[in-house]
Formats: C-alpha cells, structure tokens, sequence
C-alpha cells in the first residue's frame, strides 16, 4: 500500500510517545546512571566510568545465569515450537468443537504469571502433588525443591504447560488462511500427507511460526514471576536464570551498580533480538 | 489419521485441564485434609476457602484493586493507540518507522530492568501506591501492543473508503469515530482484550508499585504464601478467581483470538 507523505501525522502520534518516553525513557536513564556510578549511601554518587560494566561481564555469577537463561529457552524453543504444530495440525477445521478448543487452549495464557508459579507448585508437590505424587508412585525420585533436575523439569514442563497454546494458536491463525483450493489441488495430484504439509501448510505458516519462535524467544528471556514463584531460584542457585539474578542483586542485595550494568547488557541483548525480529517481520510484510 | 486426529488436541487439552484441576481440587479441601495426604479429590467438601475470600476485606480488595488498574490501563491504551495506529496505518512521516521499531522495544523490554527505577520515579512524582501509577507503568508495554495490533488490522482496511468519506464532507474526527472505529470494531475489541490480558497476568511492576491502598490480588497472595506457612486451600481459591475473569473475557473474543495472537497479522 502506498501511503501519503504528512508530518502532521506526528500530532496523531504524539500522546502515544508522550506516554511511552515517560515510562521508558526515564527510568532507562536513572539506569544508565546507576552504572556508571558508585554510592557508599546518603545519596552521595561518584563517577566509575564502566567499573561495573567490567565487573559483571567477568564475573561468574553473570556467565552463569546467563548459561541458564540460553538452556532454558533452547529447551522450551526445542519442545514448544514442534509440539505448537503438530497440535494445530491436528485441530478441527470447522464445526462446533473449534471454539471451545480454542477457549479451552487459550486458558493458560490469562492465568496471571504468579499464580501459574503457585499452580505449579502444589501440582508437583512431592507428597501432595497429583504430578509429584504420579511420578514418585512410579518409582522415580522426584523433588523439585530439593534436586536440580526435578527443578528444571518442573521449570520446563511449567513452561510448556504456560506458552505452549500460544504457538498452537498463531499456527492455527495460518493455517486458517490456506484457500480450500490448495488442498483441492494437492487431493487432484493424490499429493502425500507430507508433501500437503511441505509444500502447502509449512510456507503458509511461515511468517506466524516466524511471529512465534521470536515471540517465545524474547518472552522467554524476561520470563520472571513463574520460576521465582515455583523454586525461587533454587534449589541453590540452579534455576536462577537472568532476570531472577537480576531482581536479587537490585532489589535484594540494593546492589545498584552491578545491576543496573547488568540491566544495560540484559537490554542490549533484548534490543538486538528486536531487531532482528522486526526486520524478519517487515520483509515478510513487503513480500 | 482422520480417526485418531482428535486424541491430540484431546491429550493436549487434559494435560492444559490437570493442574487446573489440581487448583480447584485443592481449593474445595480443608487445610487438615490437604495437609493429610494425597487425595484425587476433596472428601469433606468445604467452601471456607472462598468464604473467607469474599469476607476478609484484605482479600477482596485486592480483586477490586487489580480490576481497578487494569481497567484504567485497557482505556488509556486502546484510547491513545487509536489515532497512532491510524497514522502508521496510513502516512509516511518523518522518522516513522523508527519510531515504530522503538515503540516495540518497550514491548520487549523485561519489567525484571524496570522494576526498581520505576518505583523511585513514581516515588517522587507521588503516586506510588495508587491504582494509576500501576495503569501508567503497564502502559510501558501495553501501548505498544496496541499499536501493533491496531495498525495490523487497520492496513487490512482500504485507504479508499477514507477518501470516499472525506469526499462525502466528512470531517477526519466524524470519519474515524462514525464510520473508521465500526470497521475495525472487532479489531478494537481484540486490542483491549489484549491489554486486559497482559495488565492483567503481569505482577512485578504492580507489585513493586503498591504497599497497601492499591495491593493487587497477585501480591496479596504471595504475602500469603510466604508468611502465614501453608494456608494452601485459601491460596488455591484464590488462584481459581484470577483465572475466571480471564476465562470470561476470552469467551467473547473466541474468534478472533488467533489473529489478535498474530498480532493482526495473519
């Protein structure tokens, strides 16, 4: 579509960006501040230059909760993005029951974060839990407060349980949009369940699996309130992925420094994945 | 595959239906028989939990403090995402698609950085604890969300029903509310559902923000978690009332959730 060029637009814009700046840019600033400064209290500030920037980047506790965060999201990007599909696939196409799969799908998204944390946490307690319950009764040993694996399953298996519809319902959104004709045609050339989905349902869905992966990619990086509600971080320090560190270090410790440098990076991160993000939408959109 | 199609979504959907279950199993016990021992399901029935809940003032009022915020937050967004959304939708200005790339990052950026600037600026500017400063902070990624998701299905209007109107002597402000705004209604009603949503379910800032005059439900809970060791049947009811409203509103918007999802752009 070609637009008309008009910069009074801007006035169209304004109050959105008033808002925004307000919320943004303002605190990213006290935020630059703080890492750049060092304070012994009563508000006395002095000058650092990157100290803490240098700090954070060779620390271990940073590469950690950033090793974490990276197995974190590959496993849920690994397990979420398949399953997402082969579910959608697999819904109805019309009739009573899509509606109600979809309400049904779509439940675990609205339930408010630290609640999924508290949901997750009795559902697997190990002795009252319907899930730790099931798999102690099988015979394995299963902990999630107190063994790192129990942990990270519970943290992953939350997870998928949590975002797992979102993906169904972008591939779903897609697939909706592929004409009758197409699979007329594949039926025509007596074309393979696998070819139908290769060559007709897999580009179709293309740029809403795009919208998903990149979606789940940077939710996943903010993920904050689940997992600290459902192990805090522990047991010890096992689950204790990037942005669980960094709340404990700026509201924990008040140790400002180091955690407004490791905001600044965590943004950076954040803003890179963004663009990529959104230059992967736009040519999609130009196309 | 047509005759086993459906056990997919079916094993899908009872796996998404177990913990909620679980929830609402626990919800109905009393503290005695939870702390018992292992149960499919409540032996004495009990509706304590939820009594307690509607009674005790602590309780309840976080329920009307979260509807309070994010109903404010849901107007403002949608309200100022409309003339924006148009004006991406349909000119070319100076610096708009920069402007559109960083309104984006901010629905990208982790509340988790946010958190404690956010509780000195609205400290200072005095609002800390009230139910704005927490509409205003969600509008930090709710905004750009409707902006998105309006502009995706604006574009799906043509331009060429603005010009007929404009050469039908309609002023821009007749035209957008009388004629614009109905075309893109069900557009409008996925974008406030969105902004429910995530004002909603979003509970660091909201918990950061307040202390006790605008505690949301999400915080009271975890106080209750965390101080008064396991009073896990109240915990549970309440957790089964955060979901219901959530359960209400998707129920309106069933069929436009997936393109809402797609950000309107499917």
């Amino acid at each position: 579509m070609n637009k008309t060029w008009n910069n009074k637009a801007w006035f169209m814009v304004l109050p959105v960006l008033l808002l925004v700046a307000f919320n943004a840019v303002i605190p990213l600033m006290t935020v630059v501040n703080y890492s750049v400064q060092e304070t012994f209290g009563n508000n006395l500030f002095f000058f650092e230059g990157v100290k803490w920037f240098r700090e954070v980047l060779h620390s271990d506790r940073f590469h950690d909760s950033l090793l974490r965060q990276f197995f974190f999201t590959g496993t849920i990007l690994a397990i979420e993005i398949p399953l997402g599909v082969i579910i959608a696939l697999a819904m109805p196409r019309q009739g009573f029951w899509v509606p109600v799969c979809l309400v049904l799908m779509a439940l675990p998204l609205l339930v408010p974060w630290n609640v999924v944390g508290a949901m997750w946490n009795i559902f697997a307690l190990p002795d009252i839990g319907l899930m730790g319950y099931s798999i102690n009764a099988l015979g394995i040993d299963f902990n999630f407060t107190r063994q790192p694996a129990s942990a990270w399953f519970t943290v992953i298996i939350m997870d998928v349980w949590h975002w797992t519809s979102l993906v169904v319902l972008l591939a779903y959104a897609g697939l909706r949009s592929i004409p009758d004709a197409y699979y007329q045609a594949a039926r025509i050339d007596s074309a393979s369940r696998w070819a139908v989905f290769r060559y007709i349902q897999l580009p179709k869905m293309k740029r809403v699996l795009t919208i998903a992966v990149l979606l789940r990619f940077m939710d996943s990086f903010m993920i904050y309130t689940e997992p600290f509600v459902l192990t805090g971080g522990g047991p010890g320090n096992t689950t204790t992925i990037l942005s669980i560190d960094l709340v404990k270090a700026a509201l924990g410790e008040f140790n400002l420094g180091i955690a407004a440098a490791m905001s600044i990076i965590y943004f950076l991160m954040t803003l890179l994945v963004c663009w990529v993000f959104y230059s992967a939408m736009m040519r999609g959109e130009d196309e | 595959m047509k005759r086993t199609g459906f056990l997919i979504p079916l094993l899908y959907i009872v796996f998404l239906m177990l913990p909620i279950y679980w929830l609402l199993n626990m919800s109905f016990k009393t503290t005695n028989e939870i702390l018992g021992g292992f149960s499919m399901w409540p032996a004495e029935f009990t509706f304590d939990n939820y009594a307690k809940i509607f009674t005790d003032p602590t309780w309840y009022n976080g329920y009307i403090n979260s509807i309070t915020y994010v109903a404010i937050n849901t107007v403002l967004s949608v309200s100022v995402a409309l003339p924006a959304a148009y004006a991406f939708s349909r000119y070319r200005f100076l610096g708009d698609k920069h402007l559109f790339f960083w309104l984006l990052t901010n629905r990208m950026a982790p509340p988790a950085v946010f958190a404690l600037p956010f509780l000195q600026l609205y400290s200072a500017i005095g609002l800390f604890d009230t139910h704005l400063a927490v509409a205003l902070a969600h509008c930090l990624f709710n905004i750009p969300l409707a902006v998105w998701i309006l502009e995706g299905f604006m574009s799906g209007v043509p331009r060429e029903i603005d010009e007929t109107a404009y050469l039908d002597g309609y002023s821009f402000p007749k035209f957008f509310v009388k004629i614009f705004m109905p075309l893109i209604a069900s557009g409008i009603g996925v974008t406030a559902f969105f902004c429910f949503m995530f004002s909603w379910v979003e509970m660091l800032l909201a918990k950061t923000l307040t202390s006790v005059a605008a505690k949301p439900i999400v915080a009271t809970m975890t106080r209750t978690a965390s101080t008064s060791g396991y009073e896990l049947g109240l915990l549970a009811a309440a957790g089964v009332l955060t979901i219901i409203p959530g359960a209400i509103v998707i129920w309106f918007v069933r069929n436009y959730i997936a393109k809402g999802f797609a950000l309107g752009r499917v």
